[in-house]
């Protein structure tokens, strides 16, 4: 069972990022590199906005990232979580990747444990509209 | 400005009642924009045919067309809709009235944000956001709302600073206290005490329930015109010194968004290069400011817009705040004093600004002595988000 429930709205990629959620499709977690100078970015976008080349890669991630920041939501703000309230959303940074970071969840850790600088590792887990997306676990599980 | 019957200024102000959100909702937008634009009106002592002008911002549902139509406009010349969701526009609509205004563009713009926050259309529930453009990569995983979106910020904050729960809690408290003078205040006559602040329930955290701005029906206005214009009019004119747009470097979608706005910037709230901007503009320091206006949504975004307009260091917002100095009436500094978004009403800015211009004629419910200029921000963690800088 993913850690968000079904009705939580999945992904529904558009032309401006349907290459980073096809890739999540096939379990593969890449971010876009510019061709040019080699900086990433994220969320995809047409330019580098260091060197302003139109050409890009899509260079695999890491497993790992580093919490660097998080909240832990209470507050039901849409009816698909009022079941599963506490749940926590985490920001994971990859510093490899020039710190491109994904708004995500880490689906075993108790809000307790969850703190600023933890190591994370990958994990995949399908939303209710049949797309695979990217969660994170407790490093050392 | 090389002349200065040219410089643009406010010379009315309106609103309508403002209610919990949905109190209103039967009412509609049109109808509450159409009021508080005829308040502001007659405020100035003007004639509603002289307006030629429309300003507003964050999409308002109540286009031009529909305010020529019922307020009968026969000269409407102007009409100016800034970007961006939330109220990181409200300053931004005042900047292009008064670029309107100085350049010749017309004689007198109203500027005006109108709310109804309807089921479906709330900003603090999933939906009322609907057309952020990188929802993808925040609504699969719970990221619904502003207060989610912002508490990774005020995190990070907590964590380099060290900020205590008593330090957020004194920007709503001043909030409160100060709406109890305003009977325009929604929550006037419900005190706050630091014990039920900090027993108040926790939305996303560490923001508890009392961090968080309202939801709101209601509408405001005002008008800018010339200094030249303002001459015969009923009021004291308040000059627009400066109102800018602006937004840090790689800013990005920021915290509606991806979360990818750069680190020295992630806690910090987007306002530093707006901030030298305007100063420089205005000719003013922040050691000139008298009373300011921070844009309230979050009491997290109070204290880091405090350090970046230069009011206090780096991570120093808390002490600063913590020692009175936004309280009024003896504070250096007094913030909010309609009460703000956090208790007056979440009119998305534009509130802040009629109340700062209120100060400046002396004619503020929590009036601070020979006020001469007041800061008014609006909406940092957008880009670009915007201010102004009112003086008389």
């Amino acid at each position: 069972m993913a850690y968000l429930p079904d009705e939580v709205p999945g992904p529904r990629p558009t032309a401006d990022d349907n290459v980073f959620w096809d890739y999540c499709q096939r379990r593969e977690l890449r971010f876009q590199r510019c061709a040019a100078c080699g900086r990433f970015r994220h969320p995809p976008a047409p330019v580098c906005p260091q060197c302003r080349s139109l050409e890009s890669e899509w260079v695999r991630a890491p497993e790992t990232g580093v919490v660097f920041s998080f909240t832990i939501v209470h507050h039901p703000a849409h009816p698909a979580v009022s079941a599963v309230t506490p749940y926590n959303v985490v920001i994971v940074d990859f510093p490899e990747c020039d710190h491109a970071r994904l708004v995500s969840n880490l689906v075993d850790a108790p809000a307790e444990e969850i703190g600023i600088g933890m190591p994370v590792v990958l994990v995949w887990e399908t939303a209710g509209n049949g797309r695979v997306v990217p969660r994170f676990k407790k490093k050392g599980d | 400005m090389a002349d200065a019957t040219r410089q643009a200024c406010i010379v009315g102000v309106g609103e309508t009642p403002y209610t919990r959100w949905g109190r209103m909702a039967e009412r509609g937008e049109w109808s509450l924009a159409c009021e508080a634009v005829l308040n502001a009106v007659a405020d100035a002592g003007l004639a509603i045919e002289q307006i030629d002008g429309l300003a507003s911002f964050s999409d308002d549902a109540t286009v031009p067309w529909l305010m020529q139509h019922a307020l009968g406009l026969p000269r409407l010349g102007f009409a100016s809709m800034v970007w961006g969701g939330g109220g990181s526009g409200a300053c931004g609509a005042v900047a292009h009235a008064a670029a309107a205004v100085e350049a010749g563009q017309a004689q007198f713009v109203a500027v005006f944000r109108s709310l109804c926050q309807r089921p479906g259309h709330r900003y603090g529930q999933a939906g009322g956001f609907g057309g952020l453009p990188h929802l993808n990569f925040m609504a699969p995983f719970g990221m619904f709302s502003p207060p989610i979106m912002i508490a990774p910020l005020v995190q990070r904050y907590v964590h380099e600073f060290n900020a205590k729960p008593e330090h957020f809690g004194e920007v709503a408290l001043v909030c409160r206290d100060n709406a109890q003078r305003n009977p325009r205040a929604v929550m006037r006559g419900r005190p706050l005490t630091m014990a039920d602040y900090l027993n108040s329930r926790i939305i996303a955290s560490p923001l508890r329930l009392f961090d968080c701005c309202q939801e709101n029906d209601g509408a405001c206005a005002l008008i800018v015109t010339t200094m030249e214009r303002a001459r015969d009019l009923r009021k004291k004119p308040v000059r627009i010194l400066a109102a800018a747009q602006g937004g840090n470097p790689g800013w990005g979608d920021g915290a509606l968004g991806s979360h990818n706005m750069p680190i020295a910037e992630y806690g910090a709230g987007n306002g530093k290069a707006l901030a030298i901007r305007l100063f420089e503009r205005a000719g003013v320091t922040p050691a000139d400011v008298d009373a300011v206006q921070i844009y309230d949504h979050f009491t997290g975004l109070v204290l880091m817009t405090l350090e970046n307009f230069g009011f206090c260091g780096r991570g120093e917002a808390g002490p600063f705040v913590a020692d009175g100095n936004i309280r009024w009436p003896d504070g250096r500094l007094p913030l909010n004093t309609s009460g703000g978004h956090l208790s007056e009403a979440y009119i998305h800015g534009l509130n802040l600004v009629v109340e700062g211009a209120r100060q400046l004629r002396g004619e503020s419910t929590s009036q601070v002595r020979d006020a001469e200029i007041c800061l008014v921000t609006a909406g940092a963690s957008a880009s670009p988000f915007s201010a102004a800088l009112l003086g008389v």
